[in-house]
């Protein structure tokens, strides 16, 4: 009896393993350039997480001697004017993108929720005016908004994932409201009131876990926009300051001579960022395909 | 359709007198007002003098104050001053817009002409190579930046052209202006054709599922009379919506674009003018810029009413 028991934990648990691997394979035979998307993703982390071991040089460490040295030898993606190893650079590079994709990509969102899910359950005045103060965001440009906001903010790691977030709250905020606006004549939100739950355990407890697949949906895609406008504005000058190494900043103004003379001060963080971007637009066209294949962005 | 009209006309004015609010208290957020910006920049020390800058600029009136001087003098045409090249704002303004509006015309050509064939391959032949081909590309069209874009195009003609396609001086005919300009628009133009082509694509892809196009096809239409006859005609209206959607996001394209390529447009003067913290003419570039946006929706929208015989705005 017990061995019998303990086979059928050690069958369960080798379904499940078994499971997990066969919905991997089905998503990357299902899936497989939302496969690849996945790993270049993977990849971008990985290099951010491990760039104090993957590196030699520290990526701020200047060198008089490696001045716009060519690729190859100690330095492999060469290095810039100030004789700053490039791979290093780029490698720490891909955590300041990320922190600024992710985190604000995170705040958008979290602001996007929030008034979605107030405005689309409560209604109301409520709703007129945050769906007016929706509209104004979305008449400014996405880099403009940006702009405008680091400038009067200032210069800091945090102020541009401040005014990054800004401009992303309007979709967000409209695609949870047109979700919350349908899950809230559902019959379970029906149920759950004539249990007697207040409103607002209703729309935190039962229409906002109903509205993560878009959502997920959605962030990935805005990751994408913010490593793109970071990179914008950095290369504007009005993104992450100085010593952080930026790929954007990497490709400012100045690079625009180094055309002629140093062309792999242009190529090389530039492919860091469409790379980068790439990899999170494929992943999130099959996170799309999965979850929602309704919702056109 | 008129009560649809008006209606649409107030909430963009509210829109608008939103976006004004928000700029205006945006601009001043900043710690210490603009004399002081403008003193720091220029280096200019007399407290008389800045007390002087204070009362022109209108920094002792109270802010609502300043918020209506501000508004009245837009709707002047008033843009300020600019306080590096101390001319009035319009007279730097007004020179660069027609270089930005060849540029921005000539993008949306560009992906108008490329995007919307794409598209309707990419849906005719839906799920086969060329189709995973095409979105593929669209995809990588969308993840280049613009200005990498355009520094690659520069590094391509110095190395097998031999010459910059460098704004330095206006061309004197129209047609080598367009041809100088042609390159950068391309550029910026790339990425809105990568979005057209994925609008075009999911639009088509709508129509050729409806009833009408299943009922062509029974009948006995050939394939090209069914998708290009039917479905083509009736996708073509959301693609229309495109050319709204388009508009905000060819600015970003547009300011960078300009920038890498040295033109003297509007774009690059708002990314000076914040570069320079000149903010007076920051605040009515923006509000230029929303404008602009906000009234292309605007007329995409009633040309959309007026186009789809099925779209009655009685609410």
């Amino acid at each position: 009896m017990a061995v019998a028991h303990e086979g059928g934990a050690f069958d369960l648990a080798r379904n499940r393993a078994a499971g997990l691997s066969s919905s991997l394979a089905h998503f990357l035979r299902r899936y497989p350039l939302g496969a690849a998307g996945a790993a270049i993703v993977l990849a971008i982390v990985l290099m951010a997480l491990l760039a104090d071991w993957i590196t030699v040089f520290d990526p701020t460490a200047t060198d008089a001697h490696a001045s716009l040295a060519r690729p190859g030898g100690a330095h492999p993606l060469g290095a810039d004017f100030m004789g700053r190893d490039m791979w290093s650079r780029i490698a720490f590079g891909a955590r300041i993108s990320l922190a600024v994709g992710v985190g604000a990509t995170s705040l958008g969102c979290i602001i996007g929720v929030s008034i979605g899910l107030l405005s689309g359950y409560f209604g109301g005045w409520l709703d007129l005016v945050a769906q007016r103060f929706m509209d104004m965001l979305q008449a400014l440009p996405l880099l403009v908004l940006a702009l405008v906001m680091s400038a009067a903010l200032g210069p800091s790691l945090e102020n541009v994932i401040l005014a990054i977030s800004i401009p992303l709250v309007p979709t967000v905020a409209r695609v949870i409201r047109s979700n919350t606006l349908m899950l809230r004549e559902m019959p379970f939100v029906e149920a759950a009131r004539a249990v007697g739950m207040n409103e607002i355990s209703i729309a935190l407890r039962h229409v906002l876990p109903n509205t993560l697949a878009p959502l997920t949906v959605l962030a990935t895609a805005q990751l994408g926009s913010a490593i793109l406008v970071e990179a914008a504005l950095s290369f504007l000058g009005l993104g992450i300051p100085e010593p952080y190494p930026s790929w954007g900043r990497m490709l400012s103004e100045s690079a625009a001579e180094y055309v002629r003379t140093a062309p792999w001060l242009v190529i090389y963080p530039g492919l860091a960022i469409s790379l980068a971007v790439f990899g999170t637009n494929l992943l999130g066209d099959a996170l799309r395909d999965i979850f929602d294949p309704r919702l056109r962005l | 359709m008129v009560t649809y009209l008006i209606r649409r006309l107030l909430l963009m004015a509210l829109t608008l007198f939103g976006i004004s609010v928000l700029i205006f208290v945006l601009l001043r957020i900043v710690p210490g007002n603009i004399a002081d910006i403008l003193f720091d920049a220029a280096g200019m020390v007399s407290a008389a003098e800045k007390h002087k800058l204070e009362a022109e600029l209108g920094l002792d009136k109270p802010i609502v104050v300043q918020y209506v001087d501000w508004i009245g003098g837009l709707a002047r045409g008033d843009f300020g001053y600019t306080y590096v090249s101390e001319r009035p704002a319009l007279e730097e303004i007004l020179p660069r817009i027609p270089v930005t509006a060849k540029l921005a015309a000539l993008a949306v050509m560009f992906s108008v002409l490329l995007g919307v064939p794409l598209g309707v391959v990419s849906a005719v032949r839906q799920n086969t190579a060329l189709d995973y081909v095409l979105r593929v590309a669209s995809l990588s069209g969308l993840s280049l930046p613009s200005f990498w874009l355009g520094l690659l195009i520069l590094m391509a003609f110095v190395q097998y052209a031999g010459w910059i396609p460098i704004y330095t001086e206006k061309p004197a005919r129209l047609w080598d202006e367009l041809a100088l300009l042609s390159i950068p628009a391309a550029a910026a133009g790339l990425r809105s054709s990568a979005l057209v082509m994925r609008l075009t694509r999911s639009s088509m892809l709508e129509v050729l599922r409806q009833d009408y196009v299943r009922t062509a096809r029974a009948k006995g239409a050939s394939p090209a009379a069914v998708n290009y006859d039917h479905a083509l005609r009736n996708a073509m209206l959301p693609i229309i919506t495109i050319i709204g959607i388009e508009a905000a996001f060819l600015v970003g394209g547009l300011i960078v674009t300009e920038t890498v390529f040295n033109i003297p447009g509007v774009a690059r003067f708002l990314v000076e003018a914040i570069r320079w913290r000149d903010y007076p003419v920051v605040q009515n570039l923006v509000m230029f810029i929303a404008i602009i946006v906000v009234s292309v929706n605007f007329l995409v929208d009633m040309a959309y009413a007026v186009l789809d015989p099925r779209i009655r705005y009685e609410e």
